[in-house]
């Protein structure tokens, strides 16, 4: 029995199969899981409540049971055979299928330093449980890498009175994906509120109880955390003769050059002004993951808005859209403590935003920011720089006569 | 029994916009839409519980600030993942300046 096999349960993966059912598929739709249970949001990992970890189904079992998807959770896939399209798992059972979707997702990088494999990762529920498991009141942790998860954990970890530290190879906290003073007032933050923060500094080891730098000091440790960033999985997809680079490459349409199969999420490479890019992103994984669904349905959806995300730190709220890299085009005070930065190309129409401020202060102008980038409309600064012009104006500019 | 409750002035809220409104221990959001009618919905999300009045309101619909997820805020359905449960609504009036809502 043929139909749609989707080999990865996450947000993409989840997605995918109920978009092709909304895209009208009436075959059959298989998700193979490895982890075991209904599939879950990872966003809530890193934000804990007073009880521990929220484990926020995605879909209910009813839902799946309505939309007629099988989930085959506990599973692995363990060789893919394109010539007859079929997707052998763990237990032995082959698994038919006219489209297959990798949804695979990444794996957390593993610290290769000596003792690095005592370092724990926060990837999936059971990775969270121990982490908090661990870090009660008054213990020490040292979290590996300043990036947005790093100091996530760094954020809700302080709050529950656990003494951490953030140590980051870079020179600077958060370099990767957050202009430089936003990520400067984020840093302020969490050493204000008492997280020790080192930038610039090696691991050498870590050894029971402490993590070893390479200039030679010592930082005790109950646990030590690896937040380094996230590996695309592709093992199965490059054993079966996929081409692979940076992920698994596909087009627009997310589908490799083997027609019955794609590819979408974190596991999952698009060309992008000129390189193979992959984004890592809770709402790139929903997004391709839905246009995924629907292509092997039989839809001709393409891949091309701009990927947004969002960080929570202490009360801070960081959501950025686009390409936030390069100059800083205009700068958009919303309130006293709330900022939006935009990018802009060669033909002034806007590419990227990125905000910071308390709460949900700069939700709204980061969401017209999306519509103007998908609009492609040119823009001057001074509209951009004026909080009192609302940006939907920009988007809907005055018809005149 | 109807339970009108003076929330706002008309005015409060720009066209095609969005306020909070808190009675009672409740919390609910107001619209205005580009027609000039006034709606409300329960205030948060049903995804995570985030105020929706810092949301995005365009034409008939209210974008979560931080999921995402869309609501069709004339009828409270769900409209995009990751929402995937209706908002409640209820009935509007507006008396001379004031809109009023029944709760």
């Amino acid at each position: 029995m043929s139909g749609i096999v989707i080999l990865g349960g996450g947000e993409c993966g989840s997605r995918a199969a109920f978009s092709a059912r909304d895209q009208g598929y009436s075959g059959p739709i298989t998700i193979v899981d490895e982890e075991t249970g209904l599939p879950y949001e990872r966003p809530p990992l890193s934000k804990p409540d007073a009880q521990g970890i929220i484990r926020k189904p995605i879909c209910s079992a009813d839902m799946l049971r309505d939309k007629a998807i099988t989930l085959l959770d506990g599973l692995q896939a363990i060789s893919l055979d394109r010539e007859v399209r079929c997707v052998t798992l763990s237990t032995g059972v082959k698994l038919g299928y006219d489209k297959l979707l990798f949804a695979t997702g990444a794996s957390a990088r593993q610290l290769t330093c000596d003792g690095g494999e005592r370092a724990l990762s926060l990837r999936t529920v059971h990775d969270a449980a121990r982490i908090y498991d661990i870090a009660q009141p008054g213990t020490k942790v040292v979290i590996v890498g300043a990036g947005l998860i790093g100091l996530e954990l760094a954020a809700v970890l302080v709050a529950r009175g656990v003494d951490v530290s953030v140590l980051e190879y870079a020179p600077v906290a958060l370099g990767r994906n957050v202009p430089r003073p936003l990520a400067q007032r984020i840093v302020d933050r969490h050493v204000s509120e008492g997280s020790h923060i080192f930038c610039g500094v090696e691991v050498d080891s870590i050894t029971a109880g402490h993590v070893v730098l390479a200039d030679g000091r010592m930082l005790a440790a109950n646990l030590v955390v690896a937040a380094i960033g996230v590996a695309p999985r592709t093992g199965l997809a490059a054993v079966a003769g996929l081409a692979i680079e940076n992920g698994v490459c596909v087009n627009d349409n997310l589908c490799t050059d083997d027609p019955h199969v794609f590819a979408a999420g974190d596991c999952a490479s698009v060309q992008r002004g000129g390189i193979r890019q992959r984004f890592e992103t809770w709402q790139n994984a929903q997004i391709q993951g839905d246009i995924a669904g629907r292509n092997m349905a039989g839809g001709q959806h393409a891949f091309d808005g701009p990927v947004w995300f969002w960080s929570d730190q202490f009360d801070l709220g960081l959501q950025g859209v686009g390409q936030t890299n390069g100059a800083v085009f205009a700068t958009r005070k919303v309130d006293n403590d709330a900022e939006v930065l935009f990018y802009v190309n060669e033909a002034s129409q806007l590419v990227g935003a990125v905000g910071l401020g308390r709460g949900n202060a700069i939700a709204k102008d980061i969401k017209l920011a999306q519509k103007l980038i998908e609009a492609g409309v040119s823009i001057v600064a001074e509209h951009l720089n004026d909080p009192d012009i609302n940006l939907k104006t920009l988007l809907k500019p005055a018809t005149t006569a | 029994m109807a339970n009108w409750i003076d929330a706002c002035a008309a005015e409060d809220i720009d066209e095609e916009d969005v306020i909070r409104f808190d009675y009672d221990g409740r919390t609910f959001a107001i619209y205005r839409s580009p027609d000039n009618v006034y709606f409300c919905t329960d205030g948060l999300c049903t995804h995570e519980q985030i105020h929706l009045a810092d949301g995005l309101v365009m034409d008939h619909t209210i974008e979560c600030p931080k999921h995402n997820g869309q609501f069709d805020y004339r009828t409270g359905k769900a409209m995009r993942a990751p929402v995937c449960v209706n908002l409640g609504t209820y009935a509007t009036k507006v008396e001379g300046d004031r809109v009023l809502i029944e709760i």
